[in-house]
């Protein structure tokens, strides 16, 4: 009994390096939280274009029954990661032929302007999203953030902060991959 | 130069704790004195290398020499002197230099003040420091070399984390890994204890100052880490079971078990196999603590960069050093033969129940700690674990422990008088009852959790109190007598009053702080005036002010009082351009009654240069300073029985052992 007991300690100190073990798969990232909308429909939301600029307003409808999965980033002119993101987003639309859509998340519609005429625009259509109302549908926790529409209207990948450095963007150009929205197949 | 000085340093330092952990071992199984004494060179020697290489990382700090990558990674140029210096220990690399300085410099005190340990004995704990020693230098040397150099070199630093500058800050790791790491010393004396095969009352003695003095130390770094919560984070609490905050809580819980089960083996041989278990349990959850931090296992506020080939590394040690250890122990303890006898009511089952809470306690924290990554790794969900879990378990579990806390020092060994215990307390729990609805009446309610606390609180400070004053004879003998009996009490009686009663008193802070506080976060334009705890607080707008490596924006809140101006407050918030990061430095109005408490967030809106309109969040925590008051106590407490005399000098013999200490006791 004696001897059961005194054995006791080392049985769970092993069950716990068990777990620890596992814990430390390189793959895994405990900062990560998996998107509720993973898998999901997209939520509906009707933004108007931001005023003053010539790009289409954006709603639900824009992003289903298209031919090929599209992308869908929310950006805003005062947020510092969508600068740096911005080149490549603008890489992936124009050399590669990716559908790109965007929400102005919060943001005055001149400060916008400014910013797109000084670095370009990319996006085939803009919601503008004063209120942060779509922000809230689409369960955002800050800005920038990346979705990937399938076809049927479901979301299919979930990016959180700015996709840039090569990790970020191999594993963004895998989704893109997965999703067929690389018209052009390659990488 | 200088890095590869230190560099070269850790390589011999590396090589003397491979010498010291078999040759000592050897010369004490042969009985060869010469090879057992070896271990006093080579301990100290690996104190001094190990130091030769702190001081080399920390001269490359000071000069700022950002030809090393941790340095250019960790400093900046520009940055204060004393957070230079404390750069040194702020990285993986660096921190873990510190770990080893600190794993060596006790290796090196239990070599030169453990004269009354005997030879075989002290050889073999050096050996298994030794063992430890290696396992963190070979970590360091192959996965985690300070000493990296770069090339070509930055022309400045990457700064250190502007949160990471503050003095409580600069000074808490140093201290939580004195404490930390201090009970590696304990944890080798529990496997020297296992290999010799003999654990005695003599034993406990000489393991108790050890214990006595990490303990002491943790407790320091546990607060300090609190308090720098407190004041820097802006956040207004001082607990938030964050993981890694636990990782540090759960070997201080079972260090607080083991230095009262070393007291048990120490007077009456008895909880040997027990105290022995603790001992170990302690250091490994300190290695657990390092594994956490330094593995990216958990999410954290507080975690280092995270690195698997690290990590892995780190878990083969744990499994090498917990797992050996805990072998050794199924193989050796049942061996060991039950000590003193006593009854259900007396201070050993007191002193036991004191060892039950505490080991529940310190499970319930690693469960709540460790049960997202066990949930992960079963279902694949993912949650976190957070302060109503602990608050819901843990809480519950140490209130019946602070009521036995009153009685205990009140039973005497083998067997007490609960009737005369009872007298001698009836007035205490007399005066906590009526304590209770008096706090009730001051505080217009509360929760009913808090009320019954604050009585267990009140019942351990006055029983504490009253114990000691039944000691000394206070009031009912002369005056001198009094003093004189004061004066003979042993200092280890004196500091378990101190540091009983500073858990009283900085329980109070705690219930105090957590179930009477006042929050309020609110959008303010200068002009605002907001009403908080019977203070108001008028806001009158914000002005950029310039520091040495920062600029802020500081806000004037006028304080008053029934329309009569105390004070004013003026929290910033900082901008620290070289590392791009912002911090919250609150201000606080601080009393022994209460802190005022005050910071500003952010801009109302994206634009607040214009609007001027900012986020201010203000707290009143009452009594909250009672916290450091009581922990300061504890502390104090602790060194007050570390100096004891019976610590220092006249240990027993190990041959009467067995029949010294309980005399002994009874008259402590």
């Amino acid at each position: 009994m004696i001897r059961i007991l005194a054995l006791l300690p080392l049985s769970i100190a092993v069950i716990f390096g068990g777990f620890f073990l596992w814990g430390l798969n390189p793959d895994r990232d405990p900062n990560e939280v998996p998107s509720v909308l993973i898998a999901q429909p997209a939520p509906a939301f009707e933004l108007d274009p931001v005023v003053g600029l010539h790009t289409p307003g954006l709603s639900r409808s824009d992003l289903v029954g298209t031919e090929t999965a599209v992308v869908m980033n929310v950006f805003a002119s005062w947020c510092v990661p969508c600068r740096a993101e911005h080149a490549v987003l603008t890489s992936l639309a124009e050399k590669d032929g990716i559908r790109l859509f965007g929400i102005n998340y919060k943001d005055k519609p001149e400060d916008a302007i400014r910013w797109l005429a000084e670095l370009g625009n990319p996006y085939e259509r803009i919601g503008s999203d004063l209120s942060g109302r779509a922000g809230i549908e689409w369960g955002i926790s800050g800005v920038p953030e990346t979705f990937i529409i399938n076809t049927d209207g479901t979301v299919l990948f979930r990016h959180v902060g700015p996709i840039v450095g090569e990790g970020a963007i191999g594993k963004f150009r895998e989704a893109l991959l997965q999703a067929g929205a690389l018209p052009s197949g390659g990488l | 130069m200088t890095p590869e000085i230190g560099h070269f340093a850790l390589a011999l330092a590396f090589a003397l704790a491979l010498v010291q952990s078999v040759l000592p071992l050897v010369g004490a199984n042969r009985g060869n004195l010469l090879w057992m004494h070896s271990a006093r060179t080579t301990s100290i020697g690996q104190f001094i290398l190990v130091g030769v290489a702190f001081g080399a990382l920390m001269r490359s700090f000071i000069v700022s020499d950002f030809t090393v990558l941790n340095v250019a990674s960790n400093s900046h140029s520009l940055k204060p002197m004393l957070y230079k210096i404390a750069g040194t220990w702020g990285s993986h690399e660096g921190s873990l230099l510190l770990w080893v300085l600190i794993l060596t410099l006790f290796g090196a005190a239990v070599s030169l003040f453990g004269s009354n340990i005997p030879s075989s004995l002290k050889a073999r704990t050096l050996a298994v420091q030794a063992w430890i020693s290696v396992g963190f230098l070979s970590f360091m040397l192959f996965t985690s070399n300070p000493f990296t150099r770069v090339f070509p070199p930055p022309t400045d630093g990457n700064d250190l984390n502007p949160l990471l500058q503050d003095v409580g800050l600069a000074l808490h790791p140093p201290f939580l890994y004195l404490g930390y790491v201090g009970f590696s010393i304990v944890f080798s004396f529990a496997v020297a204890a296992l290999l010799e095969g003999r654990v005695d009352a003599a034993w406990a003695r000489w393991v108790r100052p050890w214990t006595l003095a990490a303990w002491i130390c943790l407790t320091a770094g546990i607060v300090l880490g609190s308090w720098w919560a407190y004041y820097e984070l802006g956040w207004g609490g001082w607990w938030f079971w964050d993981p890694v905050e636990n990782v540090s809580f759960m070997p201080w819980l079972l260090g607080t078990a083991l230095l009262h089960s070393a007291i048990v083996t120490e007077k009456r041989d008895a909880f040997k196999s027990w105290t022995i278990l603790l001992a170990i349990l302690t250091f490994s959850l300190s290695l657990l603590g390092t594994f956490v931090v330094r593995s990216g296992l958990l999410t954290s506020v507080h975690a280092f960069a995270v690195d698997p080939e690290r990590g892995l590394y780190i878990l083969a040690l744990l499994a090498l050093s917990i797992g050996g250890s805990l072998a050794l122990y199924a193989w050796r303890a049942p061996m060991m033969e039950a000590g003193g006898i006593f009854k259900p009511i007396s201070r050993e089952a007191g002193l036991l129940v004191n060892n039950l809470i505490l080991t529940t306690a310190t499970g319930t924290v690693l469960f709540g700690t460790l049960y997202p990554l066990f949930l992960e790794a079963i279902t694949g969900d993912k949650i976190s674990v957070g302060a109503p879990f602990f608050n819901a378990t843990f809480v519950p579990m140490m209130l019946p422990l602070v009521l036995f806390m009153g009685v205990g020092p009140f039973l005497s060994w083998k067997r007490a008088d609960l009737a005369g215990v009872y007298q001698r307390l009836k007035y205490v729990a007399l005066a906590s009852i009526i304590a209770t609805p008096i706090v009730w009446y001051i505080q217009k309610g509360g929760p009913l959790l808090a009320h019954f606390s604050i009585m267990l609180a009140t019942w351990l400070l006055l029983a504490t109190l009253r114990e000691w004053g039944i000691r000394i004879r206070l009031f009912e003998a002369p005056i001198s007598e009094t003093l004189r009996r004061a004066r003979n009490l042993p200092r280890a009686s004196h500091g378990m009053t101190m540091a009983h009663a500073g858990l009283a008193i900085a329980m109070l802070g705690m219930i105090g702080s957590s179930a009477w506080k006042s929050e309020e976060i609110v959008f303010v334009a200068p002009g605002t005036t907001i009403e908080i705890a019977g203070f108001d607080v008028t806001f009158s707008g914000v002005e950029r002010v310039r520091g040495p490596n920062y600029l802020a924006d500081r806000g004037t809140l006028a304080v008053s009082r029934n329309g009569q101006s105390i004070d004013t407050l003026r929290p910033e918030r900082r901008y620290y351009p070289i590392a791009d990061s912002t911090t919250t430095e609150s201000a606080i109005r601080s009393t022994l009654a209460g802190d005022l408490y005050a910071s500003i967030s952010e801009p109302a809106t994206e634009n607040a240069e214009q609007s001027d309109a900012w986020t201010l969040r203000i707290l009143y925590e009452p009594l909250v300073n009672f916290i450091w008051l009581g922990s300061s106590l504890l502390i104090i407490g602790g060194a007050l029985s570390l100096s004891d005399r019976r610590l220092r000098v006249g240990a027993p013999k190990r041959t009467s052992a067995s029949s010294a200490p309980s005399t002994q006791a009874e008259k402590a």
